[in-house]
């Protein structure tokens, strides 16, 4: 196998063969999973959140999925619970893992009341493991919040500051607070863990959601016993929405210091580069791992390691949140900047998909010619306006690309165009 | 010693048959068609609608599928073409939707549309009303000639409309070339007869059986008796090689022995040639091929006197044919059918040439092909006997033979109209079909007076 050095890395002072760690989740529920993926070549493991004993019991009938149209899984919700096995149990098998497997990662996530003692009680058990940090499950959107925890607490950015004080406080592991996504602005709640002394944030936990109604039973799906309730989303459907979160705290004066560990859709080593870029220190995984089973790490370490070494990044951190300086608000976007459609006829395989949309929905800047034997597409340079419509709908890679055009304008943005009323001056 | 004239039934088991003839493109399953489905781009102004000569919105079909709604996709089909059923399981689609359909361009696969259609139709739902209804009675009655595809299609047209329709079929049963003429493992299980059923489903449809026109019933007593006459009645007469030997025992007719076994309950009762030779390059000539193969035939060769990409039959069936074990010789004439006095012993050709105009020129090289049955399959062509003699009662014909029409499909007597391979065309059943459909559309028109009967010209 080949030597994937260039992907070893350091997240806050935890060190990893790989920046791929499998979220919190049941991947990660157990001793036998865990060894599993590790055996696979997993850096290293966020442990399914433990909580106080007694352990919830779960539902059955736990998962709720959106296809695509060949029933390919667009993302997928769970109704689970935290683990629902003695905290004692976890807690042997953290033990005995983490002595098997000290070159792995393995954070201890944790969920018990919002009250200090409770956490002063679990705290140093958990730190008797070995385990080499914990993160705060903070997001759980669906069961515990209704018990006063998980995505409740991540909602009120004082609870969690006062919650990750308390932690920093009674145990001496590096503390990740893992923030939900259900929350109008996702930077006060990562305000909040860096004001109460946490060491990172990961983000995203799942996005509150129903995936489906059953038409005959008229049950949102997962349906249990006829009735449903709303549940986790995640899934390579909630990326860009992961993607921007991870990107607006990295942006963030306030916390644009604070390390990350990026989750939410990643299927993929690009997605892993992408969050990287955007922020992330390392990555989560889950969803990927569900769908196709550990195997696919190789995949994930193969691509991001050749890839960075092609582009010349001897490690992660070479191009991490390389991205960052490009993220910026709309009004800072060049407004001089011009780009229009190009269709290649070559590669135009004539579905017409460009024109219907760009005819229907857009700027009617795509000519259609010729008879049903000769048809040909061609984009109306002045009316189109660059929006990429039909670029998106073409089912063929390089029959319609988007080109820069060189206006010979300066660099313009709305705060000094001349249409703003509210211009500044140069 | 070879033995001659080896024309025999039960070349093989009862079983090895009826596996031989089974449905030779089953139908797709859920997953399947969930696969095939998902892979149509849904096109703006879809080249597939265009090639085919129903118009079916083929897209708009698949969509319909692809979200659970087969019974919506089979009513999207019918609409435009009610025999969508048996047109999903014959039309030659490598020649039609499925040749037009741009996933070709890049991937070499189209869509496979044919297969969608028959989910979809076979998943008609039963249990839901009939998805068509008859308008009004309009007090008007036509008279359509011929059970086939395009007289089907017309009928069921014109019944939508309120007119009510006879029927004279001049066989035991109506479908036309889907009953008697389809090679039989492409429609099995009766499905002409079903789909027949089915277009009957609507009322206002009455078929009379063995009603030959120019034989129990004449155009000029139809036109009187009904307000439009409308002709399917397809094509009678098959083509002769001309050549010596053509009437010996073994020189059989394709055409007439699909029909025979199509009709034939136990296959095995068959006689079958052990080497047979199939002259002729269309959609007949490999059915017969094939279906020899089938029945036990031990040689057959499919001889034509150009070559193989000049031949009518599409590739895909003559990929058929050669996955059946048929062989082709190509460039080859028929000369003379060799005999004795028991029937046919070997053939005799010319090898012949082709020069860069396409013209063909017969070489010296002349061989000679043993074989037990010679079966020609070199198209048939249209008997305008069913008129009779008197030239006041016989529409025009056109320069190929058949019967002459406008865009209307109006001969030249104003009341009477014609589709179907009668008239000039594809000879294809989804062809007949919008044959049928636009006639219908013209008569239904002209009996309710929204244009007059002399207005067209043909």
């Amino acid at each position: 196998m080949k030597n994937r050095e260039n992907l070893a890395c350091e997240f806050i002072g935890i060190k990893s063969i790989n920046p791929f760690w499998l979220a919190s989740a049941p991947p990660t529920d157990k001793a036998y999973n865990v060894i599993r993926a590790f055996k696979a070549g997993w850096g290293g493991v966020v442990w399914k959140t433990l909580g106080e004993d007694p352990a919830p019991i779960n539902v059955s009938s736990r998962y709720g999925v959106h296809y695509g149209q060949n029933r390919q899984v667009v993302g997928f919700n769970n109704i689970e619970l935290i683990t629902d096995r003695p905290l004692q149990v976890n807690l042997d098998e953290i033990t005995q893992v983490k002595k098997d497997w000290p070159d792995r990662v393995i954070i201890v996530s944790l969920m018990v009341p919002c009250e200090e003692q409770s956490w002063k009680n679990i705290l140093p058990r958990v730190e008797a493991t070995g385990a080499d940090g914990i993160e705060l499950n903070f997001g759980c959107p669906h069961g515990m919040p209704e018990r006063g925890m998980g995505a409740a607490v991540g909602q009120v950015p004082e609870y969690i500051e006062m919650v990750t004080r308390w932690c920093k406080q009674y145990c001496s592991l590096p503390v990740i607070v893992k923030l939900t996504p259900n929350i109008t602005d996702v930077r006060k709640p990562a305000e909040a863990a860096w004001r109460g002394g946490a060491d990172a944030v990961s983000l995203i936990n799942t996005i509150n959601s129903i995936t489906s109604v059953n038409l005959d039973t008229m049950s949102p799906e997962p349906s249990v016993d006829g009735k449903g309730t709303h549940g986790g989303y995640c899934g390579s459907a909630v990326k860009p929405i992961a993607l921007s979160m991870v990107s607006e705290i990295a942006r963030n004066p306030e916390t644009s210091t604070l390390p990350i560990s990026g989750i939410g859709g990643v299927s993929n080593w690009r997605d892993a580069a992408e969050f990287i870029a955007l922020g992330a220190s390392n990555v989560q995984v889950c969803t990927a791992a569900m769908l196709y089973g550990f195997t696919i790490i190789d995949e994930l370490c193969d691509g991001l390691s050749d890839w960075m070494e092609k582009k010349g990044y001897k490690n992660i951190s070479d191009f991490s949140r390389m991205a960052i300086p490009n993220t910026t608000d709309w009004k800072h976007l060049n407004m001089n900047y011009k780009r229009i459609a190009y269709i290649n006829e070559d590669a135009c395989i004539k579905c017409g998909r460009c024109f219907a949309a760009c005819e229907d929905t857009s700027h009617q800047a795509i000519l259609k010619t010729g008879d049903i034997d000769n048809r040909k597409y061609t984009v109306i340079e002045d009316e189109c306006v660059g929006c990429n419509l039909c670029e998106i709908t073409c089912p063929e890679p390089n029959a319609i690309v988007m080109k820069d055009i060189d206006t010979g304008e300066p660099h313009l943005s709305w705060l000094n165009h001349p249409a703003n009323p509210f211009k500044e001056t140069l | 010693m070879t033995i001659t004239h080896d024309i025999k039934s039960n070349r093989l088991l009862d079983v090895e048959i009826i596996d031989n003839f089974s449905d030779m493109t089953p139908p797709l399953t859920d997953k399947q068609v969930l696969v095939a489905s998902e892979r149509c781009l849904f096109c703006y102004d879809a080249p597939c609608i265009e090639a085919c000569p129903t118009g079916i919105n083929i897209p708009l079909f698949i969509r319909k599928i692809n979200t659970g709604n087969a019974h919506g996709a089979a009513k999207e089909i019918l609409s435009a073409n009610i025999l969508g059923g048996s047109c999903a399981r014959v039309c030659p689609t490598e020649t039609l939707c499925e040749q037009a359909c741009v996933r070709n361009s890049c991937e070499e696969a189209p869509v496979e549309i044919g297969r969608l259609q028959r989910y979809a139709v076979d998943h008609l739902d039963k249990d839901m009303p009939y998805p068509f209804t008859r308008a009004k009675e309009t007090g008007k009655h036509v008279a359509v000639v011929g059970a086939g595809p395009a007289g089907l299609a017309c009928a069921h047209q014109l019944s939508r409309n309120g007119h009510q329709v006879t029927i004279y079929e001049a066989a035991n049963k109506s479908g036309g070339l889907n009953e008697y003429g389809i090679a039989l493992y492409k429609l099995v299980d009766n499905y002409a007869q079903k789909e027949v059923d089915f277009v009957l489903e609507l009322g206002g449809i009455e078929i009379k059986y063995q009603q030959a026109l120019g034989r129990d019933v004449s155009l000029s007593q139809l036109r009187e008796k009904y307000d439009a006459v409308f002709i399917s009645i397809g094509m009678s007469d098959v083509n002769a090689l001309n050549i010596p030997g053509e009437d010996s025992a073994g020189v059989e007719d394709s055409v007439a022995y699909i029909s025979d076994l199509r009709q034939e309950k136990s296959l095995a009762n068959l006689p079958v040639g052990r080497r047979v030779i199939v002259i002729g390059a269309g959609m007949t000539a490999i059915d017969i091929a094939v279906q020899s193969k089938k029945l036990g035939a031990e040689n057959v060769t499919i001889v034509y006197r150009r070559s193989l990409s000049d031949m009518g039959a599409s590739e895909h069936e003559q990929e058929l044919a050669l996955k059946n074990g048929v062989q082709f010789i190509c460039n080859a004439q028929p000369k003379q059918i060799i005999a004795d006095n028991s029937g046919v012993t070997a053939m005799e050709f010319t090898k012949t040439k082709c020069d860069e105009k396409g013209k063909l020129t017969l070489t010296q090289d002349i061989f000679s092909l043993p074989c037990d049955v010679v079966f020609k399959a070199i198209g048939q062509k249209f008997s305008s006997s069913p008129f009779g003699e008197n030239t006041a009662n016989k529409p025009a014909l056109d320069k190929r033979g058949r019967i002459a029409v406008n865009d209307s499909y109006q001969t030249s007597f104003p009341d009477v109209f014609a589709g179907g391979d009668c008239i000039d065309g594809k000879d294809l059943v989804v062809e007949a079909v919008d044959h049928g459909n636009k006639a219908a559309l013209a008569i239904h028109q002209q009996l309710s007076g929204l244009i007059s009967p002399q207005q067209k010209q043909l």
